[in-house]
């Protein structure tokens, strides 16, 4: 027997909420499946048990639960969703997931994608040393366990997560190294008029760096980490100055001495679902990421598909609930309900206000050409195959032309995290490296299982008798 | 573009490739286009599995000294791609695929593969591995495997040191006799040349009607899953009597699953997704054969195409009724046997070998009631 359903929703996060909801208004019937055993997503992440729900940071993820929960969606949580295909004759999607319950599948006529994004990080010398991990990392730490990353941590990167998780980690008790941040005090003005258009947000920044402020925390504006070195137990860090192109300056270094470092240069949408399915993306110059193409309803270019939230291209979580909801409104009509074009239009108008704080975040982020150069040759790029930048130029200098081909010749991407973590670092080498384009160069294919897939619960338990064996090959 | 290459190839698989390497060598100018990088389709997805016990009967000695010529990689190609002779099993689980066993053993033992039928022990020493419940095995000690997806930078590279001009990036949208030579359209130009090599694996098809000749080729959707990186769990190349399993660790330690289940796509796409059904399937057969996979974690499920004829024997050789015109392509298990089929193709062009009559294209144009256009010849 075959689970059917109107609706899946991938992600949980404020996208997927809201698309659940707003398709549920109209009478779709939706499941809503997400790996994390709590809806809410990466921002509004629950506490794991024991810790309060009732302060002011947990407040709106409890909202956003019992949103979700009296919506009258069915949840699918603590399930990886390893695969989707397409239906024959357009009818839908196959949704494969695998949980406690072993492997499980639906058949869902529209799918939407809320996947959310991940986590970009600039490789440095010894970013791969234990102690090193990445600053939106740090806010899953801070979130679910209440718990800072270590006894001194130093807090480096671009982007709004460096207050944020300074200011979390100072609110836990920890300490505070510095903040350093590659972006100039110029570079954050220019941001101003994005931030004033959104008061509460840029009152809660403030509110951030008053705290660090009031701790007596270093703030280094226009410079970055050059290479972190193992110590015993401890880390010991070099900062450098950086032009505005983040090319290292010859000006005086520091050296300081933590034993943890959270570290992030922004996120990218987390593609993989949408990549899988062959939905047309493209290279967003401003934001520095690939995103799939969706029209103003958020539908993808494939019949029944439809991504929404960061997802669907870096604009923060107030643009993804909203975001959501259109989709799952696009879901709506396109399945037949007369859904109101006023409906629609007050969301969109909504979404695309308080999505420029967001963009102009992802912006303020985007990898700075001098960065991607000031990569140095030993220092590995490919974590999980431990494939350096030295190897990955030699590649390129012997004719490799995009991304996928590199991948072959060095196994660059080939690991467990199948170039999630590099692919948009590679993407960058590759494009400086044979002077092409970002779009040119390409992008990581995405294969199947969208996550490490245990060989014992995929199978279960079965004799020989009961495998389906196609007829054997001929002599 | 005014030069008139000697001969212009179409196709960078390993088939089309390793012709215009031992083309360049011959002392032919040479271009080489292909509408990807080299070596990115089949050759470069596929299994890199060396086995007899899977190789069609018939092609068992080009399929022996294919895997000569990869493990001997370092020499005539420039690098090593990773080839390692490994012992070959086939195991059967039930009476009748022991009896299939013995028959497909027979058969291809008389082809000039040196396998033999050991006992279920035998096979335990052999592979500490395998599930010991097997009834029996096929052993085969020339077998092994190569890391497929290093073709394209190894072939590259000898490519470019033996003078071949590279088109890569280039689709050929069609061929047309020009003033006594093929002039091949890519993008807004051509490459002109006076042969010409159609090495288009499953694109044969429609290179062939470039021509006018209709060969039906039919597209197999080829499923392999490679899991993460895990200790020693096996050392040989495992199959099991039907042909549908082959079960690898290379020296990363990851192990990969193939075996020839089908996943859905097309020619025209490509090799889109896994079935899960089927991914399941295999996947439950691998761990059946070897137990200790049970702890693996699956990193990634990938498809290719391959090609094959109405008769499942290659299409090698000139094709007839069109001047100065050759394809290779279309061979079962053509990774292990490629290198020496691409090596023959050279010889046939320089005049030094003929073509076998079993891969003579000529059988599949009569078979299929093709008609040459005198416009073309
Ligand atoms: C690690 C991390 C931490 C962040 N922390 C903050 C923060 O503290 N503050 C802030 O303002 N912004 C933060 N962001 C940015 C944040 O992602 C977005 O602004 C916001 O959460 C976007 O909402 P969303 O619904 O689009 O995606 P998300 O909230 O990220 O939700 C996506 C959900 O999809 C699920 N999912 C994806 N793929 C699968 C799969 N194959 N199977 C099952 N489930 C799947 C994930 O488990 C996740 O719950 C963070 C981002 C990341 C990557
Ligand atoms: C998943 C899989 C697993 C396999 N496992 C094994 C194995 O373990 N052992 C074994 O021996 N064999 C195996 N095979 C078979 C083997 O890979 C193939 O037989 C062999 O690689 C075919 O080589 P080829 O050069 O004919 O074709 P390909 O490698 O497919 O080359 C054809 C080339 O033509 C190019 N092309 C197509 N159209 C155009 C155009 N219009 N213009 C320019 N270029 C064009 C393509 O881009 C491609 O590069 C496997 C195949 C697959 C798909």
């Amino acid at each position: 027997m075959t689970a059917k359903t109107d609706v899946v929703v991938l992600g949980a996060g404020p996208a997927g909420v809201g698309a659940a909801i707003a398709a549920r208004r109209y009478g779709l019937s939706v499941i809503v499946m997400d790996e994390a055993t709590e809806a809410g997503g990466q921002v509004y992440r629950a506490p794991a048990p024991g810790l309060p729900r009732d302060t002011a940071e947990t407040r709106p993820g409890e909202t956003l639960r019992a949103t979700l929960a009296a919506s009258g969606a069915l949840c699918r949580l603590g399930e990886i969703v390893w695969s989707i295909t397409p239906l024959a004759d357009g009818a839908g999607f196959r949704v494969d997931s695998l949980g406690e319950a072993g492997p499980r599948m639906v058949e869902a006529t529209r799918l939407i994608l809320a996947t959310g994004a991940q986590e970009r990080v600039v490789p440095f010398p010894g970013w791969t040393l234990p102690g090193i991990i990445g600053l939106a990392g740090a806010t899953i730490l801070l979130k679910s366990q209440g718990m800072a990353p270590g006894t001194a941590t130093l807090v480096a990167g671009t982007g709004p997560l460096l207050a944020a998780v300074a200011a979390g980690i100072l609110k836990v008790g920890g300490h505070v190294a510095a903040v350093v941040d590659i972006a100039s005090r110029a570079d954050w003005l220019a941001t101003l008029p994005a931030l004033a258009s959104r008061p509460a947000l840029f009152g809660r920044g403030l509110g951030w760096h008053a705290k660090i402020r009031a701790a007596g925390v270093p703030l280094l504006f226009g410079h970055v980490i050059e290479k972190a070195e193992a110590n015993g137990a401890k880390l010991e860090i070099t900062l450098a100055p950086v032009d505005r192109t983040g090319r290292l300056q010859d000006g005086a270094r520091r050296r300081m001495t933590v034993d943890s470092v959270a570290v992030g240069h922004g996120l990218v949408p987390a593609s993989d679902a949408a990549r899988l399915l062959r939905a047309a993306s493209d290279y967003d110059q401003a934001r520095g990421h690939w995103q799939p193409r969706t029209d103003a309803g958020f539908r993808a270019s494939l019949p029944g598909l439809y991504v929404a939230g960061d997802g669907a291209g870096i604009a923060g979580a107030d643009a993804a609930f909203l975001q959501g909801q259109i989709a799952g409104l696009s879901a709506a009509a396109d399945h037949g309900c007369a859904v109101p074009a006023e409906e629609i239009a007050a969301l969109r108008r909504s979404a695309s206000r308080v999505g420029t704080v967001g963009t102009a975040m992802a912006r303020l982020s985007v990898p700075r050409r001098g960065q991607i150069a000031a990569i140095a040759p030993e220092t590995i790029v490919c974590r999980c195959e431990d494939v350096t930048r030295a190897e990955i130029d030699r590649a390129i200098g012997e004719g490799a032309r995009d991304i996928n081909q590199l991948k072959s010749w060095t196994r660059c991407g080939m690991g467990p995290c199948q170039g999630r973590v590099c692919g948009d670092i590679v993407g960058a080498l590759v494009a400086a490296g044979t002077g092409r384009a970002r779009a040119e160069v390409g992008v990581f294919t995405a294969r199947t299982p969208l996550r490490p897939l245990p060989v014992e619960a995929l199978t279960g338990v079965y004799e020989y008798a009961d495998i389906r064996l196609p007829p054997a090959a001929p002599l | 573009m005014t030069e008139v290459f000697d001969i212009a190839v179409i196709g960078a698989g390993v088939m089309g490739a390793t012709a215009a390497l031992f083309l360049a060598r011959g002392g032919m100018r040479v271009a080489l286009i292909d509408r990807g990088g080299i070596c990115q389709e089949a050759s470069g997805v596929n299994a890199g599995t060396l086995t007899l016990h899977m190789t069609r009967a018939a092609l068992i000695p080009h399929a022996m000294r294919g895997r000569e010529m990869w493990l001997d990689a370092p020499n005539w190609l420039g690098m090593d791609v990773g080839a390692r002779s490994a012992p070959g099993l086939s195991v059967a689980f039930t009476a009748d695929e022991r009896d299939m066993l013995e028959k497909r053993a027979a058969a291809r033992r008389e082809a000039g593969a040196p396998i033999t039928l050991i006992t279920a022990a035998q096979a335990a020493e052999i592979e500490l591995g395998v599930n010991p419940t097997i009834l029996a095995a096929a052993y085969c000690a020339l077998d092994g495997h190569v890391t497929a997806y290093l073709t394209g930078r190894a072939y590259r590279q000898a490519l470019t040191v033996a003078g071949v001009t590279l088109f890569e990036g280039e689709a050929a949208a069609g061929i047309a006799r020009e003033s006594g030579a093929w002039a091949v359209r890519v993008g807004a130009g051509c490459v002109r040349a006076t042969r010409i090599v159609l090495a288009g694996g499953v694109w044969l098809e429609e290179m062939l009607s470039w021509l006018g000749l209709t060969v039906p080729i039919r597209c197999l959707i080829n499923q392999l899953v490679v899991t993460e990186r895990l200790g020693p769990v096996m050392r040989s190349v495992l199959g099991i009597a039907n042909g549908l399993l082959s079960l690898k660790q290379f020296e990363n330690g990851t192990v990969l699953i193939g075996g020839g289940w089908q996943g859905r796509g097309d020619v025209v796409r490509g090799g889109v997704e896994a079935i899960p059904d089927n991914l399941i399937g295999n996947v439950r057969l691998a761990r059946h054969t070897v137990p200790a996979l049970g702890k693996a974690r699956i990193a990634r499920i990938w498809l290719g195409l391959e090609s094959e004829t109405a008769d499942a024997m290659p299409a090698i050789g000139p094709l007839p009724g069109v001047p100065d015109a050759f394809v290779v392509g279309c061979v079962h298990s053509g990774y292990t046997s490629g290198p020496f089929m691409g090596r023959l193709l050279a010889d046939i062009v320089l005049g030094v070998a003929e073509s076998p009559h079993a891969f003579n294209p000529a059988r599949l144009l009569a078979a299929a009631g093709s008609s040459l256009q005198d416009s073309v010849a």
